[in-house]
């Protein structure tokens, strides 16, 4: 690890501290229907979409209405989204020709199941692509259908997180608040105002903002290079914001169109976690006890600082195979070193294996180098940060909703070891909790297990519909356990709503769009559900007072009791199932074994 | 749930208008406006006509151009298909594919000695990085001067004054753009 | 008095009077006749339908039946080398029985103990009274609520009931342990009998309260039988985050195939781990520990509090006990000595203090309570005032009642009372007597002091006050620091007024008094606790004690309490001392802390047996991974078999623990979790690791792999 490695994360993690109170601060008041310096501007609208839409601002929720608003605009946006790409051909703002069939040149055909999988995606804040954006979708649909859903989807988490909240807060109510104007306001007053600046900042450091055709250039030697460009600074800003991760281009935030310099770079990782981080100020402020929500910010960046540094010194220390070869994986004499397979020059590996860290620490998605080229341990961190639930920081709202029901176990476990019915901010955390915290982290253990042992071993005929390429393994980039690793990591990815993806896999195929698909599902609504539940439950309870007696969940004990709880039920799951991949990948790429394409055997 | 319906395809209908039309509408006219070169990629143009973009890397072969890195975007540098190679640290192929690269640039680079900077023989995650580093431009500089028969000290000259530093000591990584490099290269020593 | 129709004499035997010195006999842990018990039990509980109540055990159980399936189709079809299999079914087997044995442990400590109180159930027969005024002899259990018996001295009380007539001292030492024989008699709150005690002077007429089957012994022998026993709320929720990671390790090892079978597929080499080494992973990584010992636990959590002479009508009173936010201690008998002495007379102005000793005297003759006593020995210290022979005179005696706060007695018309300051500066105003200022200032000034001040009047007159002295119980001030230490706020509840209260509870040390307190203050001071979320717990032995018993969510009873306080209670003290609501408090928690601290442990565990198993399953197909095998294990079999012999082996060495529970101190939430992380949680992480080794190496000492 270099100094200037060092220094970068260093000064990262400062500013993220930095901003988590202010920005914090602010949600809580937007949440609690406090006036804002922006409201002048956005109260007005705030009050037409009310009008636009029926929506009563004063009545509340009880949780299951809440979820049933929930469930009902997830239901529409799906729809929306999956008719907005089925119909592009025929929609405007598409110079490129992009439809449902023979495409122009290399595009891709956006067929029913990719259409199903990115609108399940997009819908889901998972943001997973089987497709390369430049090569699918027209102008319309990234910004009708893709942008907007970088918005609502978002705002709709961190609805969930702040029902979650309120829970907590109140004391024997039946209601969580209102769906409609939670989501309203997170993306009139929270969303759309830090997008807006981040889009023009963005713009004006090189991303490119217009609707005209793809540039043709004639290069230096000759051939004529085809630049794809688009309204790409509009959607790159909600993107990273709302921990989406969908890119306009297939390569995501590499494209250096997407991230042209370490200093929007720094900036989109910064915009990755930083609602996430404030919302943990939020989450302290509306249960009436900052030091709640610092405790949680500090389980977090324990976890974060452990991941990144493992991530960013496996990186650095390279790949020993190529080094064999005779490369330099040192970093010295004006030359990055280490494993550069995949990485960006202007990012260095520093700020690639933070933003592998950032991305699926939050539930974004987004990369700024290539997953599947990692080192084994490198490659490690991000999937076993997915396999945890993400959260650490997490997705907007996810992460928060997802830390709690995490605080829910390690409170039932190690509460009874104080001597008392465990609680948690004065809660009684009892059977309806503990089942539905449960059911949370089994639903996407599930998916990611289940799902992944489905394609391990299924088998379909050759140029077939469901898989054209064959058995499921068939459509892998890699070989031995780094491939197990790529269908491990696709499934962690999209049941937890990530999007980033060890991207060798080739996954738009019906079969694996489907399941994918659901994956996306059972993960989205299989842990805001049962969140929402929770939500409900605690509202009802009485508030138990703090004594002594009470188990403090704040301060240095609890931090590492919530960090051992996510650490141990994540590593007790996947283990067995991590040592198939990249921890025996590890082992065997120091004793030099490679792997090279071989036909399957007949699965027997 | 009929009233939950017709009130989310409302919203879903006001927030497409809010977020899909009118933000990015109004970004893309204020960008336009403010950031005219950025916001529609940056690019350079050569007596009028677009030779590519400052972001966005081109393939170079010829000896007397610094060549980029390996890219994995379509047949290589294909700026409307971005990717990697996306091969892991124990595949074959990879390991093929870097024993070629350090195979031609040893051919074509009979003079340098010393181990490879690791991004030279690597492919970027886009397969557009602009991008190489300063220790790989070096190790093609005297391939480049005697391609073009000038001194290696003016070749060197030239990359030191290309090289991108490192911002307030952590932000970035040294390195020089390849396309504004050999376009330097162009413009002094004449394209030939 | 009724004439007697003469019973058959009551049947006593040897057993009746060779009961036990206390109800529960401290039994060691392994009983040589309750181990012969629990091991037969085991067995028992291996059908199935038992173990599917308990989703940890059910799914060891039902791999057992696999592998056992598995090794028989082996045996049959003629396949060598069946060792490694046969050993892994066996243990996978012993499992099961191990926790069984645990929960049959438990069981059985409450059987024995049932069947010692049901020999003192013998039927005896019964006096019953009829509505003519004759006695019929019946059998005590064709008894129902309501039917009047008379008891004579040597009768055994035939039921639970009050006494309506009569006073008789009764052994109640079936129930309590204590041989010192009680008074009971009628109207106050010394009326209470239980059945099954037995009358030793005097002759009572007793109103029977409870229908057959339904009395305080067979109620008690169904508790400490079990049969009554519900799972509590908080075992529940633990239930299913067992079943939780249960279902989780379900998936991960289900899973693990497929994902063989790519691994093997890939480096075309080795073979997919075997359906026995899959079983036993599962068994190793399922939460077996917590599992098999959690319904222990609960039933040895009861079995402490019987231990310790209460009885608990059910688990939830016991768990609920450790939540308790706040203890209301009665002051008199709980946090003081309950004897307050008279220690000086102080007279009004113009009032002779040997006037105010007289009359102090008089009014407390029928006062048989410390108190009482103490003011007619000082009084005759002082002026050789004798104890007059009350009955001499015309004397009506006037008790004290809760309300009145006030006792005396009317005598040659007089009435001569003494009590409560403000109740005796009341009933001088009620008598149109003069008011004293100078009586509230003597008051106050001993009330300051934690002195008792007892006025005294005669008719209108106010004469002076008595000053009783307070003695706080040895340790109390520190048994109340504990109890502050736990985040339990202590609460003193007294008669007294609020500068005598505030006194005594600074010397006692407790958090906050409420001063003459009458028992609607105490059931308003209990909603308004609960209102505010705190869990609330107090004793109690008097009727007018029960709304507030009730109310709160743990209420002791005291057994020498009416039979109204120790309905609306759901504990009762059988040796009627109040101070032990704190010992009750501490099981409550250390069930809580024995429940939890298993179940870290427990998960801890598997972080070693991966370490163990992972390796061997996959050493065919990927050598690579014998670098996770950190404790050097001789083979993958020895590997496989030890982590199973150590899962079976730990619940065994659990017993004792989950029997005698985690040791609970007195201090802190942070610190207590502090040090139970470190044993149970990172000693459960680090206890395997030279566990499984030395397993392996006895395996292959043995030659057994």
């Amino acid at each position: 690890m270099t100094p200037s490695g060092v220094l970068y994360i260093v000064v990262f993690f400062l500013v993220l501290l930095a901003v988590t109170k202010p920005l914090g601060l602010f949600m809580a008041h937007v949440y609690e229907g406090k006036r804002t310096f922006l409201h002048p501007l956005l109260r007005p609208l705030e009050r037409l979409i009310y009008r636009l839409c029926g929506i009563r601002e004063d009545s509340e929720q009880r949780w299951t209405q809440y979820a049933a608003s929930l469930l009902a605009f997830s239901l529409v946006s799906f729809l929306f989204v999956y008719a907005i790409q089925r119909l592009q051909g025929f929609l405007p703002f598409n110079p490129m020709g992009f439809s449902t069939g023979h495409p122009p040149g290399n595009a891709t055909p956006m067929t029913p199941d990719l259409a199903f999988n990115t609108a399940v995606s997009f819908m889901t804040n998972t943001n997973w692509q089987a497709y390369g954006g430049e090569t699918t979708l027209s102008y319309f649909v990234q910004m009708l259908a893709l942008t907007v859903q970088n918005f609502v989807s978002a705002a709709a988490g961190i609805a969930v997180a702040i029902a979650l909240i309120r829970g907590f807060a109140r004391k024997q109510m039946d209601t969580l608040g209102n769906f409609w104007v939670d989501l309203t306001r997170g993306t009139l007053y929270v969303m759309l105002p830090l997008c807006f600046v981040f889009a023009i900042f963005l713009c004006a450091r090189g991303v490119p903002q217009t609707l005209e055709p793809y540039v043709k250039a004639k290069t230096l030697e000759g051939p004529t290079q085809t630049i794809a460009v688009g309204p790409v600074a509009s959607q790159e800003a909600p993107k990273m914001l709302g921990t989406n991760g969908g890119g306009f281009f297939n390569a995501n935030s590499a494209h250096p169109f997407e991230n042209p310099t370490p200093l929007t770079n720094f900036m989109e990782i910064l915009a990755i976690l930083a609602i996430s981080s404030g919302l943990t100020y939020t989450f302290g402020k509306m249960v009436g006890d900052t030091r709640q929500g610092w405790g949680l910010f500090a389980a977090m960046a324990v976890l974060f600082f452990a991941g990144v540094f493992v991530c960013y010194g496996s990186e650095r220390a390279g790949n020993p195979i190529l080094a064999h070869l005779g490369i330099e994986t040192a970093a010295a004499r004006g030359q990055p070193g280490g494993n550069m397979e995949g990485k960006e020059v202007r990012f260095g590996i520093a700020s690639s294996a933070l933003w592998a860290t950032a991305t699926t620490d939050a539930s974004n998605g987004s990369v700024n180098s290539m997953h599947d080229s990692y080192t084994p341990l490198g490659g490690l961190i991000p999937m076993f940060n997915l396999q945890t639930d993400e959260v650490i920081f997490g997705g907007t709202g996810s992460g928060l909703y997802g830390i709690l029901l995490y605080a829910v176990v390690g409170v039932f476990i190690a509460g009874l070891m104080v001597g008392r019915t465990p609680e948690y901010l004065g809660k009684k955390i009892e059977q309806k909790e503990v089942k539905m915290a449960m059911v949370a982290i089994i639903v996407t253990a599930f998916a990611i297990l289940v799902f992944s042992a489905l394609c391990s071993v299924a088998k379909f005929p050759a140029h077939g519909y469901w898989n054209p390429p064959g058995p499921a393994t068939a459509n892998l980039a890699n070989d031995g356990p780094h491939g197990f690793s790529e269908i491990l990591y696709a499934f962690s990815s999209a049941s937890e709503n990530n999007g980033s993806a060890f991207a060798g896999i080739n996954v738009n195929t019906p079969w694996y769009n489907l399941l994918l698909g659901l994956a996306m599902l059972i993960g989205r609504f299989g842990f805001m559900l049962p969140a929402l539940a929770i939500a409900g439950s605690l509202a009802t309870k009485k508030k138990v007072p703090v004594t002594s007696g009470t188990l403090p969940t704040y301060g240095a004990l609890w931090v590492g009791l919530l960090v051992a709880t996510i650490v141990i039920v994540g590593a007790l799951t996947f283990f067995p199932a991590l040592s198939l991949g990249p921890i025996v990948e590890q082992f065997l790429m120091h004793q030099g074994k490679t792997f090279s394409m071989l036909i399957f055997p007949v699965w027997s | 749930m009929w009233k939950q319906l017709s009130i989310s395809v409302r919203l879903v209908i006001v927030m497409t208008v809010l977020t899909g039309f009118l933000y990015p509408g109004i970004v893309t006219v204020l960008c336009q406006w403010l950031f005219p070169t950025t916001a529609n990629g940056s690019l350079i143009r050569v007596n009028g006509r677009v030779v590519g973009s400052s972001l966005i890397g081109q393939n170079f072969t010829k000896p007397e151009y610094f060549h980029p890195r390996p890219s994995a975007a379509g047949g290589g540098y294909d700026a409307s298909n971005s990717g990697g190679s996306n091969y892991g640290p124990t595949n074959q192929k990879l390991i093929d594919r870097v024993k070629n690269s350090i195979a031609e640039f040893r051919k074509a680079n009979p003079d340098y000695k010393g181990p490879i900077p690791a991004d030279l023989v690597t492919a970027s995650a886009s397969g557009l990085d602009p991008d190489i580093s300063p220790a790989s431009a070096e190790a093609q500089a005297p391939r480049v001067a005697q391609a073009r028969g000038v001194p290696l000290g003016e070749i060197n000259q030239l990359i030191r004054a290309h090289i991108k530093g490192r911002a307030a000591g952590f932000l970035g990584v040294p390195r020089v753009n390849v396309l504004e490099l050999n376009l330097e290269l162009d413009r002094q020593f004449g394209h030939r | 008095m009724p004439k007697t129709v003469i019973a058959p004499e009551p049947v006593f035997n040897d057993e009746t009077r060779l009961l036990p010195k206390k109800l529960v006999r401290a039994r060691p842990l392994f009983d040589r006749e309750i181990l012969r018990r629990a091991i037969r039990e085991s067995f028992v509980k291996l059908n199935p339908l038992a173990v599917a109540k308990n989703p940890v055990m059910f799914v060891v159980e039902v791999g057992a039946a696999l592998t056992t399936i598995l090794l028989a189709h082996n045996v049959i079809s003629g396949v060598q080398g069946n060792g490694f299999e046969f050993q892994i079914t066996l243990w996978l087997w012993f499992t099961v029985l191990f926790a069984n044995f645990a929960e049959a442990m438990a069981e059985a400590r409450g059987k024995a103990q049932a069947d010692t109180l049901r020999k003192t159930k013998t039927d005896s027969m019964a006096k019953r009274l009829l509505d003519n005024g004759n006695v019929e002899a019946v059998p005590a259990s064709r008894l129902r609520s309501g039917d009047l018996v008379i008891c004579a001295a040597g009768d055994i009380i035939p039921g639970d009931g009050e006494v309506v007539e009569g006073i008789a001292t009764v052994d109640e030492s079936v129930i309590t342990g204590e041989s010192a024989p009680v008074i009971r008699e009628s109207g106050g709150d010394r009326s209470a009998v239980t059945g099954g005690t037995k009358v030793l002077s005097d002759q009572i007429k007793i109103q029977i309260t409870s229908n057959p089957g339904e009395t305080f012994l067979d109620r008690m022998i169904a508790l400490v039988e079990g049969a009554e026993r519900q799972k509590t709320p908080n075992e529940i929720a633990l239930n299913i985050l067992i079943a939780g990671l249960t279902l989780i390790f379900l998936l991960a090892v289900v899973t693990l195939q497929p994902f063989a079978v790519y691994a093997v597929n890939s480096a075309g080499k080795g073979s997919v781990p075997s359906v026995v080494v899959l079983i036993s992973l599962l068994v190793c990584l399922i939460p077996t520990t917590i599992g098999g010992l959690l319904s222990a636990i609960g039933i040895a959590g009861m079995d402490r509090v019987m231990q310790h002479n209460v009885l608990a009508m059910s688990g939830k009173a016991v768990e609920a006990a450790g939540d308790v936010n706040t203890l209301l201690l009665d002051k008199t008998g709980t946090i003081t000595l309950g004897n307050r002495q008279a220690v000086e007379f102080l007279p009004c102005q113009g009032i002779e203090e040997s006037e105010l000793a007289d009359v102090a005297q008089l009014a407390s003759l029928a006062d048989e309570t410390p108190e009482g006593r103490s003011i007619v020995v000082l009084a005759k210290e002082r002026f050789r005032l004798r104890g007059r022979e009350v009955s001499h005179y015309q004397a009506q005696f006037i008790p004290f009642s809760a309300y009145t706060r006030m006792s005396g007695v009317n005598i040659d018309g007089r009435c001569l009372r003494k009590g409560a300051t403000e109740a005796i500066l009341n009933f001088v105003k009620e008598q149109h007597g003069n008011h004293s200022p100078e009586l509230l200032e003597i008051s106050e000034r001993i009330s300051r002091t934690g002195g008792t001040p007892l006025a005294v009047a005669d008719g209108g007159r106010v004469l002076g006050i008595v000053h009783l002295k307070d003695i706080v119980k040895g340790g109390m001030h520190e048994r109340i620091g504990h109890l502050r230490a736990m985040g339990i706020r202590s609460v003193m509840i007294t008669g007294d007024n609020p500068l005598t209260a505030a006194a005594i509870a600074s010397e006692a040390g407790v958090d906050d008094f409420l001063a003459q307190a009458t028992p609607k203050d105490k059931l308003e001071y209990i909603r308004k606790e609960q209102a505010a979320g705190r869990l609330i717990a107090m004793t109690g032995d008097g009727t007018n004690d029960a709304p507030a018993l009730a109310q709160a969510d743990v209420g002791l009873a005291m057994n020498t309490g009416t039979s109204a306080a120790k309905e609306a209670g759901n504990m009762v003290d059988l040796d009627s001392n109040p101070t032990k609501l704190i010992e009750v408090v501490a099981i409550g928690k250390q069930l809580l802390i024995t429940r939890g601290a298993l179940t870290t442990f427990s998960i801890a565990n598997d972080v070693a047996k991966y370490f163990a198993i992972i390796p061997a399953m996959f050493a065919s197909t990927y050598p690579a991974l014998e670098y996770l095998n950190i404790m050097h294990l001789h083979s993958p079999q020895s590997a496989v078999l030890a982590a199973v012999i150590f899962n079976a082996l730990i619940i065994i060495a659990l017993v004792p623990l989950a029997l005698r529970g985690v040791k609970y101190r007195p201090v802190g939430a942070a610190s207590l979790l502090k040090r139970n992380l470190l044993i149970y949680g990172l000693g459960g992480i680090l206890a395997p690791f030279p566990g499984i080794w030395m397993i392996n190496h006895l395996l292959v000492w043995l030659h057994l792999v």
